[in-house]
């Protein structure tokens, strides 16, 4: 095989150069979270950047979260897109009083006087054997509140676009970017830019089963769909991209066609997303379904060490290609 | 104190603090009467604070302030009129009627809230501050909060995050002694907030929070040095409630006593007494003032009370901004 094609990249790529994008685009735009500048950011997203932009606009904080996201707010209220970078999802919790009570509720409570134009990024999800404290996917939380936008970029050109149409937003934009996904290599078409933050995707066309999906099982949910195929059976692969508001015009298009679902999400499965979705689909499209609705969700236990364990605690493709099975069984696809 | 007293601007602190005492105790009536619901907070007996402190501010300086925060609402110039309707919940108030007693946000005072988590404005404030110093613009944000605060996480963040970037923020700290029904002591290993505040390398002060000159003197001040590039700058305000925490507290916490003690050092009383000993208010004056304000808070409470219910249909807006006004203020490439 040939040298790779220059625009080949990495999804930990495309997050700095959407970064580095918006610092040059627009001045009142800058950074900051725990270890982002010196350090060069947990996951290496930010490397680079406090030599090209200066420690002005690459700020690394303190480990103080709940401060530094609500300083964010501020700062958005002040007249300046501040971008935050909250380590991960665990860590998130520590600002939950932050995000919840006052980036949601301000501009509703102040009747629409104030708008809270912040960014907050963090990094979600298991499979790296990080244990308890540092692989939980708990954006479905997040996307239960009103007044928040959540996104998940699950491919390398989201991952580049998704940045600059959440900072074009006036209202809080939180990004999920799932752990597992910054060593994925992909290209990036010529002139990528800001993506659409409002609709889901169709990843993968197919006729007989829909899976929903978004973030870091997408990747998993098209291997299934792959290993479906090889069976005859052709899996339609939805990509949420956004947890709130949720595209479910998208969803209930496809439901309709296959007539079949499962949605697949990393969360725990007692009060998860894929609930949400799954009920949206009963409320709406029950009598186009010709197959109970199914998921698969992260196992409900702290996600452990051991990588067995971690394993078997997470959706994986072949949960996914059974739960399709035992929906369509092998030859009688439609 | 008499010795450099502005006899215009001791009058205008005493009409300040006569419109927040008397806003109030209308509001603790029309909370007896149904018009106004939910938790009502009143600031009765702590008016020298937000009326000396707002001397200090700007036209395009920011305030962040708690769920008691009527008086500072009214100190910092909304109008009287907008914040009853606010208090009733009718679309006309100044937050639409959305938030209510604990929630008052007002843009043209750049009056950010009207924060019910305690301790919650606190990162608000260091964020605003730090926008000004982002921008290069002169601006101070003012951040008033309780005693109770300091207990939380983000007091000791936001001191550390203010004073580590040495950002534009006034910290106006009421101390009032009780954390709603804890006393300071009960809460608190360090009662001396003044020297918790040094701790993190900012310079700290301490004030008499019943003397509406001290603290107009020591706010000015603060925020001279805030304003002129010498990062934040804590103020604590010993004040007293003379009410209850709320409209729901029984007060069963503190001795009737104690609260009869310190009524005797009343802000609008002090003041009144030092106004009349220099001769810049007699009997008279005092009671025209009082029925001006009066005459102001009655038409508040009319304006609240003609006001409209904001409809039903409407109930979901102000969640997101409409897309109508997303490209507002955004500079796009």
């Amino acid at each position: 095989m040939a040298s790779p094609p220059a625009d080949r990249v990495t999804y930990r790529e495309a997050v700095r150069e959407a970064i580095r994008e918006a610092l040059l685009r627009d001045p009142r735009v800058f950074l900051m979270g725990e270890d982002v500048g010196r350090y060069g950011g947990a996951y290496a997203v930010s490397k680079g950047l406090l030599a090209e932009f200066g420690p002005e606009r690459i700020r690394d904080t303190p480990l103080s979260e709940s401060t530094f996201v609500g300083a964010g707010i501020g700062a958005a209220l002040g007249g300046t897109r501040p971008i935050v970078e909250v380590m991960t999802v665990n860590f998130s919790l520590l600002a939950l009083d932050q995000i919840v009570n006052n980036a949601a509720t301000i501009r509703h409570m102040s009747g629409g006087g104030f708008s809270v134009p912040l960014v907050i990024r963090m990094a979600t999800g298991a499979g790296r054997q990080l244990a308890a404290q540092h692989a939980h996917s708990l954006e479905g939380w997040f996307a239960h509140v009103p007044g928040l936008r959540i996104v998940t970029p699950a491919t390398i050109e989201d991952a580049r676009g998704m940045l600059w149409t959440a900072l074009e937003n006036p209202d809080p934009v939180l990004i999920f970017e799932h752990q597992a996904l910054y060593n994925l290599e992909g290209e990036l078409p010529a002139g990528a830019g800001a993506v659409d933050i409002d609709r889901a995707a169709v990843r993968r066309p197919g006729r007989d089963v829909t899976l929903v999906t978004y973030g870091g099982t997408l990747v998993k949910t098209l291997a299934a769909a792959e290993t479906l195929a090889g069976e005859n059976i052709h899996a339609e692969v939805i990509d949420l991209r956004t947890l709130r508001p949720l595209d479910m015009d998208t969803v209930l298009a496809s439901v309709r066609k296959t007539r079949r679902v499962v949605v697949v999400d990393e969360g725990w499965r007692s009060g998860s997303l894929a609930g949400e979705i799954l009920a949206r689909i009963a409320e709406s499209a029950f009598y186009d379904l010709d197959a109970p609705v199914r998921r698969v969700c992260s196992a409900e236990v702290p996600i452990p060490y051991p990588k067995h364990l971690e394993d078997a605690a997470l959706p994986q493709p072949a949960a996914v290609v059974e739960a399709v099975r035992a929906l369509v069984p092998a030859g009688a696809a439609a | 104190m008499t010795g450099t007293l502005d006899a215009v601007r001791a009058q205008h602190l005493l009409r300040e603090m006569l419109r927040i005492r008397r806003f109030e105790e209308k509001c603790a009536e029309l909370y007896s009467a149904g018009k106004i619901r939910g938790f009502l907070h009143l600031y009765i007996g702590e008016e020298a604070v937000a009326a000396g402190a707002m001397q200090a501010l700007a036209a395009d300086d920011a305030v962040v302030a708690t769920y008691r925060e009527h008086g500072h609402a009214l100190a910092r110039g909304i109008p009287a009129e907008a914040l009853m309707a606010e208090m009733f919940g009718k679309q006309e108030g100044c937050s639409r009627g959305r938030g209510g007693s604990m929630h008052v946000f007002d843009a043209a005072t750049r009056f950010y809230g009207g924060n019910a988590i305690v301790g919650g404005g606190l990162p608000i404030a260091v964020g605003l501050a730090l926008a000004d110093a982002y921008l290069g613009r002169q601006r101070v944000t003012a951040c008033f909060f309780g005693d109770g605060a300091t207990a939380e996480g983000e007091f000791h963040e936001s001191m550390n995050l203010a004073a580590l970037w040495r950002l534009p923020v006034l910290f106006l700290c009421e101390n009032n002694l009780y954390a709603m029904g804890t006393r300071i002591e009960r809460a608190l290993s360090q009662t001396d907030l003044t020297a918790k505040a040094r701790t993190y390398g900012m310079p700290a002060e301490c004030v008499d929070g019943m003397d509406v000159l001290a603290v107009e003197r020591a706010a000015r001040q603060a925020a001279d040095a805030v304003r002129g590039g010498g990062g934040p700058f804590f103020l604590e305000c010993r004040t007293y409630r003379f009410r209850a925490h709320s409209m729901f507290d029984a007060e069963l916490y503190r001795d009737k006593a104690e609260v009869e003690d310190w009524k005797k050092r009343d802000p609008i009383a002090l003041l009144r007494t030092t106004l009349e000993a220099a001769a810049i208010v007699d009997e008279a004056a005092a009671a025209r003032l009082d029925g001006e304000v009066q005459r102001e808070i009655a038409r508040a409470v009319e304006f609240a009370d003609a006001g409209s219910w904001e409809p039903v249909e409407q109930l979901t807006r102000d969640v997101y901004t409409p897309a109508a006004e997303k490209a507002h203020g955004f500079a796009a490439s």
